[in-house]
């Protein structure tokens, strides 16, 4: 190979790393926007965590009380408002009661948009479901972890009222819904502090719950530990949890959809990973070689 | 035209202004960021309000007056002061000279947080953690299982020598804390890897907004 | 005063909240500290916020450098302030169809939404430019990441299509991320947990220097 040509190489390689950020801005903005036009559902893997949140719901007899927290805000929705209406056509399907409440304070209107959705479902349209007999919605309340803590001797000292200010007492599915010992599951719905991690804490270690997760990406990985000794039935990680959860249930929605632009975005990342690494290597040899020539 | 409209047009509006940082940064970007400080300043506001301030502290001081007025005895809800007296405390960091007096409200901030989070994390993330690493190194019949618990057990232990930095890391302890090093070098590749996967889906749901709900593209 | 009040005030409410596990009918003292630990955090959140206010009051005032978005923030403020603490309803101020509701669904979620969005761009541009396999460590904490994003996504699947079924992409991934990740979040968590426990025992017997110990 000739100097001119090795000079032009050179250049190469040092352009493409001086590349300016906005070019690969374009790119990520093109990997993300236009695979959402297509609508494709390509086919979703189901990993043994994720199994392990639907088997735990779907193991539950008719009839079984679960409590959901919906410990999360708009802007997670993404990643876990998929989780949250594939869990309740599950659990509506299979004829098990819900019980509602948030740690966070938007947490419950994520709730009543995700019935909202599911709602239009006709097989759960047709079960006519009621509001205090089939489902309930206690609200948030004020107080991360101390919340989960008094719940575990009683509901009512937490939430004394449902959201919409009807004393528990008063409601029919709460009735004989003392505390923890009257619940079959909670399945919790994770963005960050308070989560899952404050429900495993104060609630399955201290009053020894089932427990099943849904978490943000970011959390997901950390919560493995806890699938491992047993204290989390199962998580479902991001909005690849979600797709896996929707596949479980053969209903492919919202999740299954965004996971083709989340598979071209991550290839073009990838890509990006490749080149950059490339292009180091290639000019970190041309200086060696250079500084041989030179010694 | 419905608020409902009106106000996918503004969410609209900003969403983009907090994009065209991406270009460069320029006025309609500071705005919108400056917009979010106040907003979010205010959103805090309301919330600590509606759901600390009012039910924690002044419902709670309304029940003892009640209970003196009525029934003419003491409660023990009075005590309720000495809780807000301390947040009044806080306050007083804004003024230099009495502003040590916060050092109190602190105190207490600390002492409780010390005390739920002591025999949580030691229970929780402690012993627990401990019970589920001790596993059999050898299980008959299944290469996978017997495999996955030797890389448990191993990566867990090597992990902590690792964080143990009263000892140097030389010899057979330097050579654990290097294969530790390669578990959490592991570990922080998927934690990146995921990370990744969640911006991605945060990406997502925007450019769905945008192209979705504002612009009804598809 | 200034020291000793602190240290004594830390060390009684971190025992009660040690002791009240150990003796239950301490939980009515626990509980009333934990509601004046709730009292305390919205005062801290409103130090918070009146800092800033005041910080941005002095800005317009003395006419600073890009002052005008000082006002913006005083202006964001109020915007959802006022309608939040008197025209939502009360205690019900976040249902659906309130002001505040709709500012909180259309101004502050979209904003923040896109704040946390913008970190794909960056997360993208900052692998391109700074994530090299210089060494053993950085290598396997690159090819950890590779097999993690294309084996959570069906791509990693196709990719690997030729191995046998349980060998592909997304099995590695699975395996990674119940195995050696798992090992190593482990250990994390129990460095943590050790970290915290003797954080909040040195705190709690007045030993934290930070803290006014010794």
């Amino acid at each position: 190979m000739d100097q001119g040509h090795q000079e032009e190489e050179k250049s190469f390689w040092e352009k493409l790393l001086s590349i300016d950020r906005r070019i690969i801005f374009l790119f990520i903005t093109v990997a993300v926007a236009v695979p959402l036009f297509f609508r494709l559902s390509l086919h979703i893997a189901v990993t043994p965590v994720a199994e392990g949140v639907y088997q735990a719901v779907q193991s539950l007899p008719a009839g079984s009380k679960v409590l959901v927290s919906f410990d999360y805000d708009p802007g997670s929705m993404p990643e876990l408002q998929p989780m949250a209406e594939a869990f309740f056509r599950q659990a509506f399907r299979n004829d098990l009661k819900v019980i509602i409440m948030g740690l966070w304070p938007q947490g419950p209107l994520q709730a009543n948009m995700a019935l909202e959705e599911v709602f239009k479902d006709k097989d759960i349209a047709a079960k006519n479901l009621k509001y205090g007999v089939d489902y309930v919605n206690l609200g948030y309340t004020a107080g991360n972890e101390v919340v989960i803590d008094r719940m575990g001797h009683s509901f009512e000292e937490s939430y004394p009222k449902d959201a919409y200010g009807t004393p528990i007492g008063e409601i029919p599915l709460m009735r004989g819904v003392r505390n923890y010992d009257n619940i079959d599951l909670i399945f919790n719905l994770s963005a960050g502090y308070p989560g899952t991690q404050e429900w495993v804490q104060y609630g399955v270690d201290v009053f020894h719950v089932k427990l099943a997760a849904g978490n943000t990406a970011v959390q997901a990985p950390s919560m493995y530990p806890y699938v491992q000794t047993g204290q989390l039935s199962g998580v479902l990680g991001g909005m690849k949890g979600g797709a896996e959860y929707e596949t479980l249930l053969g209903i492919p929605g919202r999740a299954v959809r965004y996971m083709f632009s989340q598979a071209v975005s991550h290839a073009v990342i990838c890509l990006f990973i490749i080149i950059g690494n490339l292009a180091y290597f290639s000019l970190r040899r041309r200086r060696k070689s250079q500084m041989e020539v030179q010694g | 035209m419905s608020s409902e409209l009106i106000g996918v047009w503004i969410g609209a509006f900003l969403t983009l202004g907090i994009f065209s940082f991406l270009y460069k940064d320029n006025p309609f970007y500071k705005f919108s960021e400056a917009l979010f400080v106040g907003v979010s300043a205010g959103y805090w506001f309301v919330v600590t309000f509606w759901q600390y301030f009012l039910p924690k502290l002044i419902d709670n001081l309304v029940l003892a007056y009640t209970v003196l007025t009525s029934q003419g005895r003491v409660d023990y809800h009075w005590v309720y002061l000495l809780g807000g007296g301390l947040g009044v405390l806080m306050l007083l960091r804004l003024f230099p000279t009495v502003g040590w007096l916060s050092r109190w409200s602190l105190a207490f901030i600390v002492g409780t947080t010390a005390g739920l989070q002591f025999t949580r994390y030691l229970e929780s993330n402690g012993i627990k953690q401990v019970q589920g690493t001790i596993l059999p190194l050898i299980v008959g019949g299944s290469l996978n299982t017997t495999v996955g618990n030797i890389v448990i057990v191993v990566g867990t232990f090597c992990g902590l020598i690792y964080f143990f930095f009263s000892k140097e890391h030389k010899g057979a302890f330097g050579g654990a804390a290097r294969v530790g090093v390669w578990f959490l070098m592991i570990t922080f590749g998927a934690l990146f890897g995921y990370t990744v996967m969640s911006r991605m889906s945060l990406l997502i749901g925007r450019m769905d907004y945008l192209f979705q709900i504002w612009l009804g593209l598809y | 005063m200034r020291r000793e009040v602190p240290l004594v005030l830390t060390a009684i409410v971190g025992l009660t909240m040690i002791i009240s596990h150990f003796i239950p009918p301490l939980n009515m003292l626990k509980d009333l500290f934990e509601d004046w630990f709730f009292i305390i955090a919205a005062f801290a959140i409103y130090l918070g916020i009146l800092n800033l206010i005041r910080i941005n009051a002095d800005k317009v005032y003395k006419k600073r450098s890009d002052w005008p978005f000082g006002v913006v923030v005083i202006l964001g403020f109020l915007l959802i302030t006022i309608p939040g603490l008197f025209f939502s309803g009360g205690r019900s101020f976040s249902d659906l169809g309130t002001p505040f509701y709709y500012l909180y669904d259309h101004v502050y979620y979209p904003l923040s939404a896109t704040m946390f969005a913008l970190l794909a761009f960056f997360v993208a541009s900052a692998s391109y430019r700074a994530f090299r396999a210089r060494n053993v460590e950085a290598t396997m904490l690159l090819v950890a990441a590779f097999i993690l994003m294309l084996g959570r996504v069906p791509i990693g699947d196709m990719i690997t299509a030729w191995l046998p079924e349980g060998y592909r992409m997304g099995n590695a991934a699975d395996w990674i991320m119940d195995f050696p990740q798992t090992a190593g979040q482990r250990a994390i968590m129990i460095g943590i947990a050790l970290g915290v426990v003797s954080s909040a025992l040195r705190v709690i017997l007045g030993l934290e220097r930070a803290m006014g110990g010794e």
